[in-house]
Protein backbone atom coordinates (compact mmCIF):
# COMPACT_ATOMS: atom_id res chain seq x y z
CA UNK A 1 0.00 0.00 0.00
CA UNK A 2 1.51 3.40 -1.32
CA UNK A 3 0.13 7.07 -0.87
CA UNK A 4 1.56 10.61 -0.66
CA UNK A 5 2.30 11.40 3.21
CA UNK A 6 -1.28 12.06 5.30
CA UNK A 7 -3.03 9.59 2.65
CA UNK A 8 -4.25 7.78 5.52
CA UNK A 9 -2.04 4.50 5.04
CA UNK A 10 -1.74 4.26 8.75
CA UNK A 11 -4.74 4.98 9.21
CA UNK A 12 -6.05 1.98 7.66
CA UNK A 13 -3.63 -0.07 9.60
CA UNK A 14 -4.98 1.19 12.67
CA UNK A 15 -8.92 0.43 11.47
CA UNK A 16 -7.41 -3.15 10.58
CA UNK A 17 -5.35 -4.14 13.72
CA UNK A 18 -8.59 -2.73 15.46
CA UNK A 19 -6.81 0.66 17.26
CA UNK A 20 -9.62 2.85 15.45
CA UNK A 21 -13.08 1.97 14.71
CA UNK A 22 -13.76 2.75 11.11
CA UNK A 23 -16.83 5.54 10.80
CA UNK A 24 -18.32 3.47 8.37
CA UNK A 25 -18.06 0.55 6.36
CA UNK A 26 -16.80 -3.20 7.85
CA UNK A 27 -13.29 -4.73 8.62
CA UNK A 28 -13.88 -8.52 7.24
CA UNK A 29 -11.06 -11.13 7.63
CA UNK A 30 -11.57 -14.51 6.09
CA UNK A 31 -15.35 -13.84 4.97
CA UNK A 32 -16.34 -12.70 9.12
CA UNK A 33 -16.80 -9.35 9.62
CA UNK A 34 -14.41 -8.44 12.71
CA UNK A 35 -15.63 -4.55 12.85
CA UNK A 36 -16.19 -4.86 16.63
CA UNK A 37 -13.19 -6.86 17.66
CA UNK A 38 -10.67 -5.22 20.04
CA UNK A 39 -7.48 -5.37 19.16
CA UNK A 40 -6.47 -8.53 21.54
CA UNK A 41 -9.12 -10.73 19.84
CA UNK A 42 -8.16 -9.94 16.61
CA UNK A 43 -4.62 -10.51 17.37
CA UNK A 44 -5.65 -14.32 18.87
CA UNK A 45 -7.31 -14.86 15.15
CA UNK A 46 -4.14 -14.33 13.14
CA UNK A 47 -3.62 -10.69 12.59
CA UNK A 48 -0.10 -9.33 13.82
CA UNK A 49 1.41 -6.04 13.26
CA UNK A 50 4.63 -3.86 13.54
CA UNK A 51 4.31 0.01 14.19
CA UNK A 52 5.70 2.89 12.13
CA UNK A 53 7.69 4.05 15.04
CA UNK A 54 9.23 0.86 16.39
CA UNK A 55 6.90 -0.32 19.30
CA UNK A 56 9.36 -2.40 21.17
CA UNK A 57 9.26 -3.08 25.57
CA UNK A 58 12.16 -1.23 26.54
CA UNK A 59 14.30 -2.56 29.08
CA UNK A 60 13.39 -6.58 27.75
CA UNK A 61 15.61 -9.01 26.04
CA UNK A 62 14.81 -9.80 22.56
CA UNK A 63 14.17 -12.56 23.57
CA UNK A 64 11.05 -11.97 26.06
CA UNK A 65 9.80 -9.40 23.35
CA UNK A 66 9.57 -11.89 20.99
CA UNK A 67 8.35 -14.12 23.39
CA UNK A 68 5.46 -12.01 24.36
CA UNK A 69 4.00 -11.78 20.46
CA UNK A 70 2.85 -15.57 22.33
CA UNK A 71 0.80 -13.98 24.48
CA UNK A 72 -1.99 -14.16 22.99
CA UNK A 73 -1.91 -17.62 22.07
CA UNK A 74 -1.05 -19.19 25.57
CA UNK A 75 -3.51 -21.00 27.99
CA UNK A 76 -1.87 -21.38 31.33
CA UNK A 77 -3.57 -19.41 33.98
CA UNK A 78 -2.32 -18.11 37.40
CA UNK A 79 -2.74 -21.12 38.89
CA UNK A 80 -0.59 -23.35 37.06
CA UNK A 81 1.97 -20.80 37.21
CA UNK A 82 2.04 -21.38 41.09
CA UNK A 83 3.28 -24.37 40.54
CA UNK A 84 4.94 -23.67 37.49
CA UNK A 85 5.28 -27.22 36.55
CA UNK A 86 2.63 -29.26 34.05
CA UNK A 87 1.35 -26.99 31.50
CA UNK A 88 3.26 -23.70 32.63
CA UNK A 89 6.70 -25.18 31.84
CA UNK A 90 5.36 -27.52 29.05
CA UNK A 91 4.29 -24.76 27.19
CA UNK A 92 6.96 -22.32 28.06
CA UNK A 93 9.72 -25.19 26.68
CA UNK A 94 7.65 -25.84 23.81
CA UNK A 95 7.77 -22.19 23.06
CA UNK A 96 11.02 -21.50 23.57
CA UNK A 97 12.45 -24.12 21.32
CA UNK A 98 9.91 -23.03 18.49
CA UNK A 99 10.76 -19.48 18.96
CA UNK A 100 14.67 -20.87 18.77
CA UNK A 101 14.12 -22.36 15.50
CA UNK A 102 11.66 -21.04 13.99
CA UNK A 103 12.23 -17.21 14.74
CA UNK A 104 15.71 -16.54 15.92
CA UNK A 105 17.06 -18.42 13.59
CA UNK A 106 15.36 -17.80 10.85
CA UNK A 107 15.67 -13.89 10.84
CA UNK A 108 19.97 -14.35 11.99
CA UNK A 109 19.92 -12.53 15.35
CA UNK A 110 20.50 -15.87 17.21
CA UNK A 111 23.78 -13.66 18.59
CA UNK A 112 21.32 -10.67 20.27
CA UNK A 113 18.94 -12.91 21.88
CA UNK A 114 19.72 -12.31 25.26
CA UNK A 115 20.83 -8.50 24.33
CA UNK A 116 18.43 -5.83 26.12
CA UNK A 117 16.60 -4.32 22.68
CA UNK A 118 17.31 -0.74 24.23
CA UNK A 119 21.01 -1.49 23.31
CA UNK A 120 20.27 -2.25 19.50
CA UNK A 121 20.82 -0.66 16.31
CA UNK A 122 18.23 1.16 14.31
CA UNK A 123 18.05 -1.14 11.98
CA UNK A 124 17.95 -4.38 14.46
CA UNK A 125 15.17 -2.92 16.45
CA UNK A 126 12.71 -3.34 13.28
CA UNK A 127 14.17 -7.31 13.12
CA UNK A 128 13.17 -7.84 16.45
CA UNK A 129 9.74 -5.90 15.64
CA UNK A 130 9.48 -8.27 12.69
CA UNK A 131 10.71 -11.70 15.00
CA UNK A 132 7.94 -10.48 17.54
CA UNK A 133 5.17 -10.30 15.00
CA UNK A 134 6.24 -13.81 13.58
CA UNK A 135 6.03 -15.22 16.93
CA UNK A 136 1.97 -14.34 16.82
CA UNK A 137 1.72 -17.23 14.14
CA UNK A 138 0.12 -14.52 11.90
CA UNK A 139 -2.05 -15.53 9.09
CA UNK A 140 -2.28 -12.16 8.11
CA UNK A 141 1.37 -9.61 8.60
CA UNK A 142 0.88 -5.64 8.72
CA UNK A 143 4.11 -4.31 8.01
CA UNK A 144 4.06 -0.37 8.62
CA UNK A 145 7.03 1.11 6.88
CA UNK A 146 9.51 -1.69 7.40
CA UNK A 147 12.20 -0.50 6.06
CA UNK A 148 11.70 3.78 6.48
CA UNK A 149 15.30 4.91 7.87
CA UNK A 150 17.62 2.51 7.03
CA UNK A 151 20.67 2.66 5.05
CA UNK A 152 21.08 0.19 1.75
CA UNK A 153 21.76 -2.87 3.33
CA UNK A 154 19.65 -2.87 6.39
CA UNK A 155 16.80 -2.58 3.25
CA UNK A 156 18.00 -5.22 1.22
CA UNK A 157 17.69 -7.51 4.40
CA UNK A 158 14.52 -6.60 5.17
CA UNK A 159 13.23 -7.43 1.96
CA UNK A 160 15.19 -10.70 1.45
CA UNK A 161 13.45 -11.79 5.08
CA UNK A 162 9.71 -10.51 4.26
CA UNK A 163 10.36 -12.11 0.82
CA UNK A 164 11.50 -15.20 2.97
CA UNK A 165 8.02 -14.89 5.31
CA UNK A 166 6.05 -14.99 2.65
CA UNK A 167 7.08 -18.25 0.87
CA UNK A 168 8.47 -20.38 3.79
CA UNK A 169 5.86 -19.41 6.01
CA UNK A 170 3.00 -18.68 3.52
CA UNK A 171 1.72 -15.55 5.33
CA UNK A 172 -0.05 -12.88 3.68
CA UNK A 173 2.04 -10.03 3.96
CA UNK A 174 0.02 -6.52 4.06
CA UNK A 175 2.95 -3.41 3.88
CA UNK A 176 2.91 0.56 3.77
CA UNK A 177 6.32 1.57 2.32
CA UNK A 178 7.64 4.73 0.43
CA UNK A 179 10.79 3.23 -0.30
CA UNK A 180 9.24 2.80 -4.27
CA UNK A 181 12.32 0.42 -5.32
CA UNK A 182 11.18 -2.18 -2.66
CA UNK A 183 7.34 -1.77 -3.38
CA UNK A 184 7.62 -2.44 -6.86
CA UNK A 185 10.22 -5.23 -6.49
CA UNK A 186 8.59 -7.29 -4.14
CA UNK A 187 4.94 -6.81 -4.10
CA UNK A 188 2.52 -8.83 -6.15
CA UNK A 189 -0.09 -6.39 -5.70
CA UNK A 190 -0.13 -2.47 -5.04
CA UNK A 191 -2.93 -0.12 -3.70
CA UNK A 192 -2.30 3.58 -3.80
CA UNK A 193 -4.21 5.61 -1.29
CA UNK A 194 -4.76 9.76 -1.74
CA UNK A 195 -6.83 11.91 0.45
CA UNK A 196 -7.94 8.13 2.23
CA UNK A 197 -9.48 7.00 -1.25
CA UNK A 198 -8.10 4.36 -3.47
CA UNK A 199 -6.70 6.15 -7.01
CA UNK A 200 -5.49 2.96 -7.88
CA UNK A 201 -4.99 -0.83 -7.48
CA UNK A 202 -3.05 -3.33 -9.22
CA UNK A 203 0.34 -4.96 -10.80
CA UNK A 204 3.86 -2.99 -9.80
CA UNK A 205 4.21 -2.31 -13.44
CA UNK A 206 0.89 -1.10 -13.94
CA UNK A 207 0.74 1.38 -11.10
CA UNK A 208 4.11 3.00 -11.90
CA UNK A 209 2.56 3.98 -15.41
CA UNK A 210 -0.73 5.41 -13.96
CA UNK A 211 -1.28 9.13 -14.98
CA UNK A 212 -3.42 9.39 -11.81
CA UNK A 213 -0.51 7.98 -9.45
CA UNK A 214 1.96 10.20 -11.03
CA UNK A 215 -0.18 13.24 -10.65
CA UNK A 216 -1.02 12.23 -6.74
CA UNK A 217 3.04 12.13 -5.99
CA UNK A 218 3.61 15.45 -8.19
CA UNK A 219 1.05 17.22 -7.98
CA UNK A 220 -0.02 18.00 -11.06
CA UNK A 221 0.92 21.45 -13.30
CA UNK A 222 -2.02 23.85 -12.95
CA UNK A 223 -2.97 24.54 -9.37
CA UNK A 224 -6.51 25.23 -9.82
CA UNK A 225 -6.47 21.79 -11.66
CA UNK A 226 -5.24 19.88 -8.53
CA UNK A 227 -7.53 21.97 -5.95
CA UNK A 228 -10.94 21.09 -8.25
CA UNK A 229 -9.65 17.43 -8.27
CA UNK A 230 -9.43 17.07 -4.21
CA UNK A 231 -12.78 18.91 -4.47
CA UNK A 232 -14.08 16.47 -6.52
CA UNK A 233 -12.53 13.23 -5.14
CA UNK A 234 -13.69 14.71 -1.64
CA UNK A 235 -17.72 15.50 -2.60
CA UNK A 236 -17.48 12.20 -4.57
CA UNK B 1 25.83 -2.43 74.48
CA UNK B 2 22.91 -4.72 75.47
CA UNK B 3 22.66 -6.90 72.61
CA UNK B 4 19.50 -8.69 73.44
CA UNK B 5 17.43 -5.72 73.90
CA UNK B 6 19.21 -4.69 69.98
CA UNK B 7 18.29 -8.02 68.85
CA UNK B 8 14.61 -7.16 70.28
CA UNK B 9 14.56 -3.88 68.34
CA UNK B 10 15.60 -5.24 65.14
CA UNK B 11 13.14 -7.80 65.27
CA UNK B 12 10.34 -5.62 66.16
CA UNK B 13 11.86 -3.22 62.98
CA UNK B 14 11.61 -6.51 61.04
CA UNK B 15 7.82 -7.08 61.83
CA UNK B 16 6.50 -3.47 61.03
CA UNK B 17 9.03 -3.20 57.90
CA UNK B 18 7.15 -6.22 56.88
CA UNK B 19 4.21 -4.25 56.89
CA UNK B 20 5.88 -1.85 55.19
CA UNK B 21 6.77 -4.19 52.47
CA UNK B 22 3.36 -5.65 52.40
CA UNK B 23 1.54 -1.69 51.73
CA UNK B 24 4.27 -1.66 49.32
CA UNK B 25 3.49 -4.20 47.16
CA UNK B 26 0.05 -1.59 46.07
CA UNK B 27 2.52 1.04 45.24
CA UNK B 28 4.62 -1.50 43.31
CA UNK B 29 1.71 -3.45 41.54
CA UNK B 30 0.04 -0.02 39.92
CA UNK B 31 3.29 1.96 39.39
CA UNK B 32 4.10 -1.38 36.98
CA UNK B 33 0.81 -1.42 35.50
CA UNK B 34 0.17 1.92 35.01
CA UNK B 35 2.93 4.25 35.75
CA UNK B 36 1.17 6.02 38.00
CA UNK B 37 2.50 6.67 41.37
CA UNK B 38 -1.18 6.06 43.62
CA UNK B 39 -0.65 8.37 46.53
CA UNK B 40 -3.55 7.46 48.19
CA UNK B 41 -2.49 3.85 49.13
CA UNK B 42 -2.34 4.94 52.69
CA UNK B 43 -5.83 6.22 52.60
CA UNK B 44 -7.35 3.37 51.03
CA UNK B 45 -5.65 0.93 53.52
CA UNK B 46 -6.93 3.58 56.45
CA UNK B 47 -10.36 3.24 54.54
CA UNK B 48 -10.41 -0.63 54.32
CA UNK B 49 -9.77 -0.89 58.26
CA UNK B 50 -12.29 1.52 59.20
CA UNK B 51 -14.46 -0.82 57.17
CA UNK B 52 -13.04 -3.84 58.59
CA UNK B 53 -14.27 -1.92 61.98
CA UNK B 54 -17.77 -1.23 60.53
CA UNK B 55 -17.66 -5.17 60.35
CA UNK B 56 -16.86 -6.31 63.38
CA UNK B 57 -18.01 -3.67 65.71
CA UNK B 58 -21.13 -2.03 64.00
CA UNK B 59 -22.31 -5.49 62.72
CA UNK B 60 -20.35 -8.00 64.92
CA UNK B 61 -19.94 -10.31 61.71
CA UNK B 62 -17.11 -13.16 62.86
CA UNK B 63 -13.73 -12.18 62.25
CA UNK B 64 -12.77 -14.47 59.50
CA UNK B 65 -15.81 -13.03 57.82
CA UNK B 66 -15.48 -9.93 58.36
CA UNK B 67 -11.37 -10.29 57.22
CA UNK B 68 -12.38 -12.14 53.94
CA UNK B 69 -15.52 -9.05 53.33
CA UNK B 70 -12.65 -6.39 54.08
CA UNK B 71 -10.46 -7.63 52.05
CA UNK B 72 -13.11 -8.27 48.74
CA UNK B 73 -14.24 -4.88 49.44
CA UNK B 74 -10.55 -3.31 49.14
CA UNK B 75 -10.29 -4.89 45.68
CA UNK B 76 -13.63 -3.58 45.01
CA UNK B 77 -12.26 -0.34 45.88
CA UNK B 78 -9.37 -0.55 43.58
CA UNK B 79 -11.39 -1.42 41.06
CA UNK B 80 -14.19 1.37 41.51
CA UNK B 81 -11.35 3.83 41.90
CA UNK B 82 -9.18 2.74 38.62
CA UNK B 83 -13.07 2.56 36.44
CA UNK B 84 -14.10 5.81 37.79
CA UNK B 85 -11.02 8.42 37.95
CA UNK B 86 -8.18 6.48 36.30
CA UNK B 87 -8.73 4.93 33.13
CA UNK B 88 -10.93 8.48 31.83
CA UNK B 89 -7.39 9.75 32.54
CA UNK B 90 -5.47 7.39 30.32
CA UNK B 91 -3.04 9.03 27.73
CA UNK B 92 -2.88 12.26 29.84
CA UNK B 93 0.31 13.19 31.49
CA UNK B 94 1.70 11.07 34.65
CA UNK B 95 1.61 14.23 36.98
CA UNK B 96 -2.08 14.84 36.52
CA UNK B 97 -3.04 10.95 37.15
CA UNK B 98 -0.36 11.42 40.60
CA UNK B 99 -2.39 14.98 41.08
CA UNK B 100 -6.03 12.84 41.02
CA UNK B 101 -4.66 10.40 43.67
CA UNK B 102 -3.97 12.99 45.76
CA UNK B 103 -7.14 14.68 45.57
CA UNK B 104 -8.43 10.83 46.04
CA UNK B 105 -6.46 10.74 49.29
CA UNK B 106 -8.08 14.09 50.78
CA UNK B 107 -11.82 12.56 49.77
CA UNK B 108 -11.23 9.34 51.49
CA UNK B 109 -9.69 11.35 54.50
CA UNK B 110 -13.06 13.81 54.47
CA UNK B 111 -15.35 10.96 53.99
CA UNK B 112 -13.92 8.44 57.26
CA UNK B 113 -14.23 11.30 59.16
CA UNK B 114 -18.04 12.08 58.00
CA UNK B 115 -19.08 8.53 58.65
CA UNK B 116 -16.56 7.28 62.00
CA UNK B 117 -15.68 10.94 62.95
CA UNK B 118 -12.16 11.95 63.72
CA UNK B 119 -11.38 9.81 66.56
CA UNK B 120 -9.13 7.45 66.84
CA UNK B 121 -10.48 4.14 67.50
CA UNK B 122 -9.15 0.57 68.67
CA UNK B 123 -10.05 -2.57 66.02
CA UNK B 124 -11.65 -5.61 68.16
CA UNK B 125 -8.25 -7.68 69.32
CA UNK B 126 -8.06 -11.05 67.20
CA UNK B 127 -4.21 -11.58 67.51
CA UNK B 128 -2.98 -13.65 69.96
CA UNK B 129 -1.50 -11.91 72.67
CA UNK B 130 0.69 -14.54 74.18
CA UNK B 131 4.05 -13.52 74.48
CA UNK B 132 6.23 -14.91 71.83
CA UNK B 133 9.90 -15.61 72.74
CA UNK B 134 13.20 -16.24 70.05
CA UNK B 135 15.94 -17.53 72.22
CA UNK B 136 15.55 -15.30 75.10
CA UNK B 137 14.35 -12.44 72.86
CA UNK B 138 11.06 -11.03 72.92
CA UNK B 139 8.94 -10.30 70.60
CA UNK B 140 5.06 -8.95 70.68
CA UNK B 141 3.04 -11.73 69.10
CA UNK B 142 0.73 -9.28 67.68
CA UNK B 143 4.02 -7.95 65.36
CA UNK B 144 4.70 -11.49 64.88
CA UNK B 145 2.13 -12.49 63.72
CA UNK B 146 1.80 -9.26 61.08
CA UNK B 147 5.28 -10.31 60.15
CA UNK B 148 4.37 -13.68 59.16
CA UNK B 149 1.63 -13.13 57.24
CA UNK B 150 2.86 -10.20 55.51
CA UNK B 151 5.93 -12.60 54.08
CA UNK B 152 3.32 -15.10 53.34
CA UNK B 153 1.77 -12.78 51.25
CA UNK B 154 4.61 -10.98 49.62
CA UNK B 155 6.49 -14.83 48.81
CA UNK B 156 3.05 -15.71 46.88
CA UNK B 157 3.29 -12.67 45.11
CA UNK B 158 6.66 -12.98 44.14
CA UNK B 159 6.39 -16.69 42.72
CA UNK B 160 3.08 -15.94 40.90
CA UNK B 161 4.86 -12.72 38.69
CA UNK B 162 8.02 -15.04 38.67
CA UNK B 163 6.75 -18.20 36.93
CA UNK B 164 3.13 -16.53 35.43
CA UNK B 165 2.96 -14.92 31.87
CA UNK B 166 0.64 -11.86 33.80
CA UNK B 167 3.76 -10.46 35.03
CA UNK B 168 5.45 -10.13 31.94
CA UNK B 169 2.24 -8.99 30.90
CA UNK B 170 2.04 -6.68 33.42
CA UNK B 171 5.93 -5.00 32.45
CA UNK B 172 4.78 -5.04 28.68
CA UNK B 173 2.09 -3.23 29.61
CA UNK B 174 4.15 -0.34 31.67
CA UNK B 175 6.53 -0.01 28.68
CA UNK B 176 4.24 0.34 25.61
CA UNK B 177 0.35 -0.22 25.68
CA UNK B 178 0.26 -0.11 22.02
CA UNK B 179 2.66 -2.59 21.21
CA UNK B 180 1.10 -4.83 24.20
CA UNK B 181 -2.53 -4.22 22.90
CA UNK B 182 -1.11 -5.37 19.46
CA UNK B 183 0.51 -8.58 21.17
CA UNK B 184 -3.14 -9.90 22.18
CA UNK B 185 -2.35 -8.36 26.02
CA UNK B 186 -5.61 -6.94 27.04
CA UNK B 187 -4.47 -3.77 28.64
CA UNK B 188 -7.50 -2.62 30.01
CA UNK B 189 -7.82 -5.61 32.14
CA UNK B 190 -4.50 -5.67 33.17
CA UNK B 191 -5.22 -2.34 34.23
CA UNK B 192 -8.06 -3.20 36.45
CA UNK B 193 -6.87 -6.25 37.82
CA UNK B 194 -3.61 -4.30 39.37
CA UNK B 195 -5.75 -1.75 40.72
CA UNK B 196 -8.24 -4.51 42.51
CA UNK B 197 -5.21 -7.13 43.51
CA UNK B 198 -3.37 -3.56 45.17
CA UNK B 199 -6.53 -2.64 47.19
CA UNK B 200 -6.52 -5.88 48.66
CA UNK B 201 -2.72 -5.60 49.55
CA UNK B 202 -4.17 -2.22 51.21
CA UNK B 203 -7.26 -4.02 52.70
CA UNK B 204 -4.85 -7.17 54.04
CA UNK B 205 -1.89 -4.41 55.59
CA UNK B 206 -5.13 -1.96 57.11
CA UNK B 207 -6.50 -4.66 58.80
CA UNK B 208 -2.74 -5.71 60.57
CA UNK B 209 -1.79 -2.24 60.85
CA UNK B 210 -5.05 -1.05 62.54
CA UNK B 211 -5.12 -4.67 64.79
CA UNK B 212 -1.55 -3.68 65.95
CA UNK B 213 -1.65 0.36 66.23
CA UNK B 214 -5.39 1.45 66.48
CA UNK B 215 -7.08 2.78 63.72
CA UNK B 216 -7.41 6.85 62.84
CA UNK B 217 -8.36 8.98 59.84
CA UNK B 218 -4.65 10.17 60.06
CA UNK B 219 -3.28 6.65 59.72
CA UNK B 220 -2.72 6.99 55.84
CA UNK B 221 0.57 8.73 56.48
CA UNK B 222 2.23 5.17 57.03
CA UNK B 223 1.96 5.30 53.27
CA UNK B 224 5.01 7.94 53.46
CA UNK B 225 7.13 5.47 55.17
CA UNK B 226 6.09 2.84 52.61
CA UNK B 227 6.72 5.23 49.16
CA UNK B 228 10.42 5.65 50.63
CA UNK B 229 10.42 2.47 50.89
CA UNK B 230 9.33 1.26 47.51
CA UNK B 231 11.89 4.37 45.86
CA UNK B 232 14.18 2.90 47.65
CA UNK B 233 13.42 -0.79 46.33
CA UNK B 234 12.89 0.56 43.26
CA UNK B 235 9.33 1.39 42.16
CA UNK B 236 8.86 -1.76 40.10
CA UNK B 237 10.31 -4.53 41.86
CA UNK B 238 8.32 -6.65 44.38
CA UNK B 239 11.56 -8.02 45.82
CA UNK B 240 12.65 -4.61 45.87
CA UNK B 241 9.61 -3.64 48.58
CA UNK B 242 10.20 -6.31 50.27
CA UNK B 243 14.01 -6.19 51.24
CA UNK B 244 13.72 -1.91 51.32
CA UNK B 245 11.03 -2.48 53.46
CA UNK B 246 12.57 -4.16 56.37
CA UNK B 247 15.69 -2.09 56.04
CA UNK B 248 13.59 0.58 56.46
CA UNK B 249 11.69 -0.77 59.26
CA UNK B 250 14.71 -1.91 60.89
CA UNK B 251 16.35 1.40 60.69
CA UNK B 252 13.42 3.35 61.83
CA UNK B 253 13.20 1.03 65.25
CA UNK B 254 16.66 1.36 65.63
CA UNK B 255 16.47 5.10 65.28
CA UNK B 256 13.17 5.41 67.48
CA UNK B 257 14.24 3.30 70.37
CA UNK B 258 17.90 5.29 70.27
CA UNK B 259 17.28 8.52 68.93
CA UNK B 260 14.03 9.68 69.70
CA UNK B 261 10.99 9.07 67.60
CA UNK B 262 11.25 12.33 66.51
CA UNK B 263 14.34 11.78 64.27
CA UNK B 264 12.21 8.44 62.30
CA UNK B 265 11.27 10.38 60.08
CA UNK B 266 14.47 12.22 59.59
CA UNK B 267 16.56 9.56 59.28
CA UNK B 268 14.35 7.77 56.46
CA UNK B 269 14.09 10.70 53.80
CA UNK B 270 17.75 10.97 54.52
CA UNK B 271 18.03 7.46 53.08
CA UNK B 272 15.60 8.04 50.77
CA UNK B 273 18.14 10.97 49.30
CA UNK B 274 20.95 9.22 49.84
CA UNK B 275 19.27 6.40 47.87
CA UNK B 276 18.46 8.48 44.90
CA UNK B 277 21.88 9.93 43.98
CA UNK B 278 23.46 6.48 44.10
CA UNK B 279 20.90 4.45 42.52
CA UNK B 280 18.01 6.53 40.77
CA UNK B 281 15.93 3.68 39.73
CA UNK B 282 16.35 1.95 42.92
CA UNK B 283 17.95 -1.17 44.44
CA UNK B 284 15.89 -3.17 41.72
CA UNK B 285 14.26 -1.10 39.74
CA UNK B 286 14.57 -1.83 36.17
CA UNK B 287 17.57 0.43 34.42
CA UNK B 288 16.49 1.95 31.46
CA UNK B 289 18.97 2.38 28.62
CA UNK B 290 18.80 5.83 26.70
CA UNK B 291 19.95 5.71 23.61
CA UNK B 292 20.24 8.97 21.91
Amino acid sequence: MIGPNGAGKTSLFNCISGFYRPSAGAIEFGGENISRLHPPARAKIGLARTFQNIALFRGMTVLDNIKLGRHAHMKTNVFDALWYFGRAKREELELRSEIERRVLDFLEMEHIRDQPVASLSYGLRKRVELARALAMQPRVLMLDEPVAGMNREETEDMARFILDVKEEWGVTILMVEHDMGLVMDISDHVVVLNFGQVIAAGKPAEIQNNPDVIAAYLGSGDVGDLSRRIAGERAA
Amino acid sequence: MDWLFLFEVVLSGLGSGALLALTGIAFVLIYKATKVLNLAVGEMLMLCAYFFFGMTAAFALPIWLAIILTVIGGGILGGVIERVLIRPMLGESPISVFMVTVGLSSVLIGFVEFVWGSDPATLPNFLPSKPIFIGSAYVSPKIAVGFVVATVLIAAFLVVFRTWRGGVALRATATDQGAAFSCGINVPAVFSVSWIVAGMAAAGSGILIGSIGGISPTMGVFGLSVLVAVIVGGLDSIAGALVAGLAIGVVEALVGTYMGGEFKLLVTFSILVVALMIRPYGLFGTVEIERL
